[in-house]
């Protein structure tokens, strides 16, 4: 159907007909698809616990009760959502000023050797982190650290610099050296060039590196069920698995548990989708 | 002070007041000196770490860093485990469905949306969508969508396709989805004739039918990356290549078969090689979805790593398939940023 409908000569200004029609249906339809498992979870999530139900599972909320899934769903990751937002806050702060200050010094002075300590560096955004696990455990509890948010903010500080390191790095290479030349004819030095020059451009990378790094670390898993094992200090993602293992909680919990776990980053795409884009584009190494 | 000898420094900062500085090179590495200790111990000492304990004889609670005689003897027991044998083959069969759905599915998004139809915008950003969720929301969703007594089967039952099927003299449709253990295409028979050693395995090697499942909730979950990285890779081809192949009488089809697709060759190495070290490394959304599954249907080797190190204290195995993930991860990553790192220079 689509090959179909792309086979058509088509000019750039070109008339409706058919296979105009054709491609936007089955991008309407795949739309449809795609949104399918969000109402999944919008539409069970409002149900109460006496209407959802197996049986009912593609139907709408047959009434809108205050005694719906989100409010057990509240009830139950408030504690955690708190946790999430308290190790999410500090570390995508952190980890997007170590980055800007790491990717204008590779990008404006680099020196000998310092691509390939950037690549090495670099690595350790695709590791897979099960092969550090162990010596990090016991890091962070000779650290005294274990356990805790503080914990985890170091843990998604320390791995978030590769990756806000490449996106500052690229950010920074495409800014003309000129414009720091002049301030440096002013006198001024590596760190003042970087505090009265290149910070103040580099407002769009820090909104790029925050979002992705926000996402990035609200989302976590591996790093939150293995470094916090006291379930009253997990983040929300933890607590949510926990929650739709447990059989005697009702499925319009669990799924409006989802929403709420989906939020954050929900949000942040819905209002600053332009910005997650190019973080995409940024983070996936060649650009 | 002005008079300095050194041309670096003279070049560098002319009407400098201090008295006493240092060369703005070793400024840059002591900045930058942090990160990299704390990334040397974090990944490559802590790696070490890791790979001393797969030789060791720690698997109890007690760290016991002694080397197990003889040396790999872990590796070598893990290898003839049934569990592990599944988990590789799991793996294997879950990266190639994945990246081939998410490829084809991105691919062809972002060819439609290149038409920038109205709403072209609304589309791209509900096909991106789910990219910003956690994998542990998508499993925890779409374990209910593949739930075999409600979700997709009970949609089949409404839509009346199973009425039509049974009036038809056909068996229902009602797949057991990420519960079924069910392993088709066995090629174990086949490999036998060519390779040493077959006959020892333990499971069958074919395709895991509760691993498709999984692989679509990938699919939905990433699909809209890969099309991203393709939108973007398009918008850097300017319109007159697209016209000049028109004017040569191309269809719209051959403009995309024979032009455009080819020139987006590096976004294709960049999506597949970021795709393989996801799939390989994909832990959260099959243990929320499907876990072990039946008989190790859905298990994979970051499922392994987590209850050999967390659950079941056996340490020096739980490393060892750390670091067979490590190496199978490296194999993929170190090529593309050894040729990243040669196109920087």
């Amino acid at each position: 159907m689509t090959t179909a409908a792309l086979s058509q000569p088509q000019p750039r200004r070109r008339p409706r007909h058919w296979g105009t029609y054709a491609v936007w249906i089955v991008m309407f339809l795949m739309a449809i698809v795609f949104l399918m498992p969000v109402y999944v979870m919008v539409a069970n999530g409002l149900k109460d616990a006496q209407s959802v139900s197996l049986q009912r599972m593609w139907l709408p909320p047959a009434q809108l009760s205050t005694d719906n899934g989100f409010a057990g769903a509240w009830q139950r990751l408030q504690p955690n959502m708190m946790n999430s937002l308290l190790m999410v806050i500090p570390a995508t702060i952190l980890s997007s000023l170590i980055g800007a200050i790491n990717g204008y010094l590779f990008a404006k002075w680099k020196f000998r050797g310092s691509d390939i300590v950037f690549t090495l560096m670099l690595f350790g955004f695709f590791i897979p982190y099960q092969s550090v696990l162990l010596p990090l455990v016991r890091t962070l509890q000779i650290l005294g650290v274990y356990g805790t948010i503080p914990g985890l903010v170091l843990v998604h500080v320390i791995y978030g610099i590769p990756i806000t390191t490449l996106i500052f790095r690229n950010y920074f290479a495409g800014v003309p050296t000129e414009l720091m030349d002049a301030a440096r004819v002013d006198g001024a030095g590596l760190i003042t060039t970087f505090t009265r020059v290149m910070l103040p451009l580099s407002i769009p990378a820090f909104v790029v590196v925050g979002i992705f790094q926000f996402t990035n670390i609200w989302n976590d898993f591996l790093f939150g069920v293995t470094v916090v094992p006291n379930p009253a200090a997990q983040p929300v993602t933890i607590a949510l698995n926990n929650l739709s293992g447990t059989f005697s909680v009702e499925w319009n919990v669990v799924m409006a548990g989802a929403v709420l776990a989906a939020l954050p980053t929900a949000i942040i795409y819905i209002l600053l989708g332009r910005f997650f884009i190019r973080g995409i584009l940024a983070g996936s190494v060649k650009g | 002070m002005t008079a300095t000898t050194d041309s670096a420094a003279l070049r560098a900062r002319p009407l400098d007041r201090r008295r006493w500085h240092l060369s703005e090179q070793a400024q840059t590495i002591l900045l930058l000196l942090p990160s990299i200790l704390a990334l040397a111990v974090f990944i490559y000492v802590f790696i070490s770490f890791t790979f001393w304990v797969s030789l060791s004889n720690w698997r109890t609670l007690k760290i016991d860093l002694t080397l197990r005689e003889p040396l790999f003897a872990t590796y070598a027991e893990m290898f003839a485990m049934a569990r592990w044998q599944a988990d590789l083959r799991n793996t294997f069969v879950f990266t190639i469905f994945f990246i081939a759905f998410a490829v084809t599915l991105g691919l062809t998004l972002a060819i439609l949306l290149d038409r920038h139809l109205a709403g072209h915008n609304v589309f791209r950003n509900i096909f991106l969508f789910p990219y910003a969720l956690s994998f542990v929301v998508t499993g925890v969703v779409w374990r209910w969508i593949f739930n075999p007594e409600t979700g997709l089967n009970l949609l089949f039952e409404v839509l009346g396709i199973n009425y039509l099927l049974t009036q038809a003299g056909m068996a229902p449709l009602k797949p057991g989805w990420i519960t079924d253990p069910t392993v088709v295409a066995e090629v174990n028979g086949i490999l036998a004739a060519v390779l040493p050693g077959v006959d020892a395995w333990q499971v069958k090697w074919g395709i895991p039918l509760a691993m498709i499942p999984v692989a679509i909730a990938a699919t939905w979950q990433l699909s809209g990356f890969v099309m991203a990285l393709y939108v973007g890779g398009m918008a850097t081809i300017s319109d007159e290549v697209r016209e000049a192949a028109r004017i040569d009488g191309a269809s719209e089809f051959q403009v995309y078969r024979k032009v455009i697709i080819p020139m987006l060759r590096p976004v294709t190495i960049s999506v597949v090689v970021i795709l393989l070290h996801v799939s390989l490394k994909i832990f959260d959304l099959v243990y929320t979805m499907a876990g072990v599954g039946p008989g190790f249907a859905t298990d994979v080797p970051a499922i392994f790593v987590f209850e050999q190190m967390f659950k079941a204290t056996r340490y020096n195995l739980g490393s060892a398939a750390a670091i067979i993930m490590l190496v199978l991860v490296a194999l993929v990553i170190v090529p593309y940023l050894a040729s990243t790192l040669r196109e920087d220079s």
